[in-house]
Order: C-alpha cells, then sequence, then structure tokens
C-alpha cells in the first residue's frame, strides 16, 4: 500500500512537472506570437515552423551565456532568489485536482483537506523569492522593485483570500448542498469520500452538480482576477519591474540561468494562478455534459476530463498574456488605492451578502 | 515513520531557533529573520504531525507569509550597519535571562503539574469545520475579545502614523 502510493505519487508529481515545465516553455512563444500579432507585427519566425522552436534555442541561449555575478552582491541570496522564485508555483500545483480517476488513482498529488488555505500559505510565500533578489543586488533599482513587489503582493494577497471565501460559502452551505452521503449522487460519494468543507475536489464537485461558481459570484471572480494579475506582476499590475522607471526592476542584476528562472517562475506562477483560477470558478476537470460532469468509469474518459481541464487552463493563461498586451500599466499610487479602497471593501461586502443571502434563502 | 517525523522537525525547529538569535556566521538581521521563517515552517510540519493541519497551514500563511515579510520590510528600510555592529552588553544580557528563566520556570511548572495522559498522543481533529464551529459558539467571547484587541492595535497603529491629526 505505502510503497503503491508513493510510486503513483512520484508518477503523478513527475507528469505534472513535466506538464507544467512544457506549458510554461510554450506560454513564452505564445506570449511573443500574441504580442506580435497585436503590435502588427511577425514574431518569432526563424527557428523551426512558425519559430515553434525558438523555445529550445532560448533554452540553449540561457545556459550558454556568461553566468555574470557582479561583484557588490550578496552572494548567499544572490544564488538563493531565483530558486525561491520557481519552488511556490511547483509546490500550489501539487494540490490542483486535474482531473477524475485513472483507474482507482486520484488524479491530484496531494488531496489535502485544507485545500485552498495550503494554497495562499504558499502563495504567500512567493515573495520572498522577489524580496531577497531585490535585496541581495545591494543596488537601488532592484531594491527599489523589491520593495514594492513586496507591498503589492501582500496586498492583493488580501482581496485574493478574501474574494474566495463567498465560494466556500455557497459549496458548503447545508440548505443548498445535498450532503456527502445523502444526496451527493451515488458517482460521487466514493470519490468525495473522507473530505471536508475547504476541499478543492469538493468544490468542483458542487460546481458539476450545480453551476460554474462564476455564476453564483461573479464580484468574487473579478477580484480574484485582478489580484491574480497582481500577484504575478503581469500587467497591468507588472510595477516590480516596471522598464521605464527601474530599469528592470529586482532582476536587473541577474544574467544567464538565474534570469531565465524569473522568467520561468514568472510563467509558472501564471500557468498555476490559471489552474486554479479553472477550479475555483470554472468547473475544473468537469463539463455539464453527462458524462464528463461526475468521476470518469473508464481510462478514455478519464483521459478526457483532464484534456478538458487543459484546455480551460489554456484559455485563461491565454486571456493572462492577451491583456498584457492591451491595458497600460497602473501608476503606483493607483495600484495601492485601487487594492486597499476598493476590491478590499468589495470583498468584505462581497462575504456579507454572500452570508445573509445564504441565511434568509429558504431551506430544502 | 511519525517518531522520525517528529525527531526531523522538532531538531529543526531547534536548529533554525538558535540559528535566528546567534548565527556564528552572518549577523546580518535578514538572515536572522530568514532563519525565523524557517523556523515557523517547521513548527508547522510538527503541527501536521499533530493532524492540526488548519493551524500548520495559517501559522504558514499569517506568520511565514504576512508577519514576516514586514519583518522584512522594516528591516531593510532600517539602517543595517548599526544593528550589525552591535554588541552585547550586560544590562541586555542580565534582563535576558530574567526573562528566559521566567518562562522557563513557568513552562516546567505547568509541565510538572499536568496528569499524564493515558494515551500519548491523542489526535487533535483539526478540521477546520470543527475549528470554527468550536470558536464561534462555545469561545464566541474569547473570539470577539481578541478581535476587538486587534482592532484597537490597528486603529492606534492608523493614529501613530499620521503625521498630523486633523
Amino acid at each position: 500500500m505505502t510503497s503503491q502510493f508513493i510510486l503513483f505519487s512520484l508518477l503523478k508529481v513527475l507528469c505534472v512537472f513535466s506538464v507544467l515545465m512544457f506549458i510554461v516553455g510554450n506560454a513564452v512563444w505564445v506570449e511573443r506570437k500574441v504580442s506580435a500579432f497585436i503590435q502588427d507585427r511577425r514574431g518569432p519566425n526563424r527557428v523551426g515552423p512558425f519559430g515553434l522552436f525558438q523555445l529550445i534555442a532560448d533554452a540553449i541561449k540561457g545556459f550558454l551565456k556568461e553566468d555574470f555575478t557582479p561583484g557588490h552582491v550578496r552572494k548567499a541570496y544572490y544564488w538563493l532568489a531565483p530558486a525561491i522564485v520557481m519552488v511556490p508555483s511547483l509546490l500550489t500545483v501539487a494540490i490542483i485536482p486535474f482531473g477524475s480517476l485513472l483507474g482507482s488513482q486520484k488524479m491530484v498529488i496531494a488531496d489535502l483537506n485544507v485545500g485552498i488555505l495550503y494554497t495562499f500559505g504558499i502563495v504567500s510565500l512567493a515573495v520572498y523569492g522577489i524580496v531577497l533578489a531585490g535585496y541581495a543586488a545591494r543596488s537601488k533599482y532592484p531594491f527599489l522593485g523589491s520593495i514594492r513587489s513586496s507591498a503589492q503582493m501582500i496586498s492583493y494577497e488580501i482581496a485574493m483570500g478574501m474574494s474566495v471565501v463567498p465560494l466556500f460559502l455557497i459549496a458548503c452551505d447545508p440548505k443548498g448542498i445535498r450532503d456527502l452521503g445523502n444526496g451527493w449522487r451515488e458517482a460521487w460519494q466514493t470519490f468525495l469520500a473522507g473530505t471536508s468543507s475547504l476541499n478543492l475536489s469538493r468544490l468542483v464537485a458542487w460546481q458539476a452538480d450545480h453551476c460554474w461558481l462564476i455564476i453564483y459570484a461573479p464580484l468574487s471572480f473579478g477580484i480574484f482576477l485582478a489580484a491574480m494579475f497582481a500577484e504575478t506582476n503581469r500587467l497591468p499590475f507588472d510595477l516590480p519591474e516596471s522598464e521605464q522607471e527601474l530599469a528592470g526592476g529586482y532582476n536587473v542584476e541577474y544574467s544567464s540561468m538565474k534570469f531565465m528562472l524569473f522568467f520561468m517562475g514568472e510563467y509558472a506562477s501564471m500557468t498555476v494562478s490559471a489552474a486554479l483560477l479553472t477550479t475555483l470558478f470554472l468547473g475544473g476537470w468537469t463539463l455539464p455534459i453527462p458524462g464528463l460532469d461526475r468521476p470518469a468509469s473508464t481510462i478514455p474518459l478519464g483521459l478526457l476530463q483532464i484534456a478538458v481541464f487543459l484546455a480551460k487552463m489554456l484559455i485563461v493563461e491565454f486571456i493572462i498574456i492577451w491583456v498584457r498586451w492591451m491595458w497600460p500599466r497602473f501608476r503606483y499610487d493607483q495600484l495601492m488605492a485601487l487594492g486597499w479602497r476598493r476590491f478590499i471593501p468589495l470583498a468584505l461586502a462581497n462575504i456579507l451578502i454572500t452570508a445573509v443571502a445564504l441565511w434568509i434563502k429558504p431551506g430544502h | 515513520m511519525e517518531n522520525f517525523f517528529f525527531y526531523f522537525f522538532a531538531a529543526l525547529t531547534l536548529i533554525f531557533a538558535f540559528l535566528v538569535i546567534a548565527n556564528p556566521f552572518s549577523n546580518n538581521p535578514v538572515t536572522s529573520a530568514m532563519f525565523l521563517v524557517l523556523t515557523i515552517a517547521s513548527l508547522a510540519g510538527l503541527f501536521v504531525l499533530l493532524h492540526a493541519y488548519f493551524l500548520a497551514a495559517v501559522q504558514v500563511l499569517v506568520y511565514a507569509g504576512a508577519v514576516m515579510v514586514l519583518f522584512l520590510f522594516v528591516i531593510m528600510l532600517l539602517d543595517l550597519k548599526a544593528e550589525e555592529e552591535r554588541h552585547i552588553r550586560a544590562f541586555g544580557l542580565g534582563a535576558g535571562l530574567i526573562s528566559v528563566g521566567a518562562i522557563v520556570s513557568i513552562f516546567l511548572i505547568s509541565l510538572l503539574k499536568a496528569p499524564l495522559l493515558s494515551n500519548p498522543a491523542p489526535i487533535v481533529h483539526g478540521d477546520t469545520l470543527a475549528l470554527g464551529k468550536l470558536l464561534f459558539n462555545q469561545y464566541s467571547l474569547p473570539f470577539e475579545i481578541v478581535s476587538v484587541l486587534l482592532l484597537v492595535a490597528m486603529i492606534g497603529v492608523v493614529l501613530l502614523s499620521k503625521k498630523e491629526l486633523k
């Protein structure tokens, strides 16, 4: 039992990791192509058909460039920071249910009952990589960038965390839910055995049974989406690395593979946020089609559900990329005002309204 | 297996905690803060071993993710040179020893007075639902008082950080 568990977990980790890295690499290509299309350029078109092998060329370039360490940096942190940037996104992906069942294996690496809390715990650690990078550089622009980013990420984490509270209020409401054991459709009962209220698989099950949570909690979706852009340091909130003001921000002093790691870290966190958004608001691996709205009974169906999840995730990721090339950057004080004066009160009101609505709603 | 993990995380916690206050390799406050983050993370590991998953997650979320980042923030914005060159003074040492001694004696007394449990490893039900029910029913008054306390502290900070009062 135990050795089998370890074997299957390792297998899942390996698969998820390689798929994630593949998406990260190709997201860069998509980003360049989309930006080229929007700006009426051609984009990468030299390496392979449609420039598809650009990823390989970039990787080789990253490895072969001189890995220069400036003399004035703090060595230990300088080496540590790029690694820390990558880790949180890789840890978060562990609890995202990317499919239902293949054989008897649940398609999630760690089906934690504290689910969403674990996610936010790990996401909140993401700021260290950037802060340490700025600190290690011992020069002004990176330092300003890292200070900005820590303030920004902490601020938007609060809004993000509060925006998902209504989801769990709705999905765990004993009046609305056909509770586990008495009323969850039979297919779900064994699948959800042993899970509790904050589990992400359960949220997916609820959405398959009712409707996607984006319909029930559109305000939450809006706040989460905006906070997601801020958390991943993407435009319109990419102030930690705004070129005009900070010459590149926290990664100014980095070169070669260490710089690539920052780059990959950004795309990895983007991919993972897209996966999280899909799970929380867009029904995860389910589609409201008979057969796809319950745990798979056959292997092809299981694979199809994984494909559904990946498709949804990639659409969200495409939108993230798209937004970057359509929006100007916020000014820093606007960013802070938006986070603290708009999103946080709005998220609080959202929680209150949802709770009251669920309270006065007649029970079954 | 669980025993091994307990000793592993306990050892890590102690080593990291030691490195927070007396790091032989560096006087840098940022390094101390980073070791405090690691201490908190290994404490979260101990909570997981006690089946208190909620506490573990919140420990990482609140302390490692939010409080320590603000600590780092403050340390980086302060002048570090003065701090790095500071030496231990007799008064600080004496005051520290007295307070540590007091805390240790409180711990020892309560440990010795506590009845031995027949079952040495009770499973704590760290389920979020159970915890929420306890907080909002049985312990709702202390919970609210703590909330008010935090609110007071928050308003105090806002008041202090305002340059001029209108």
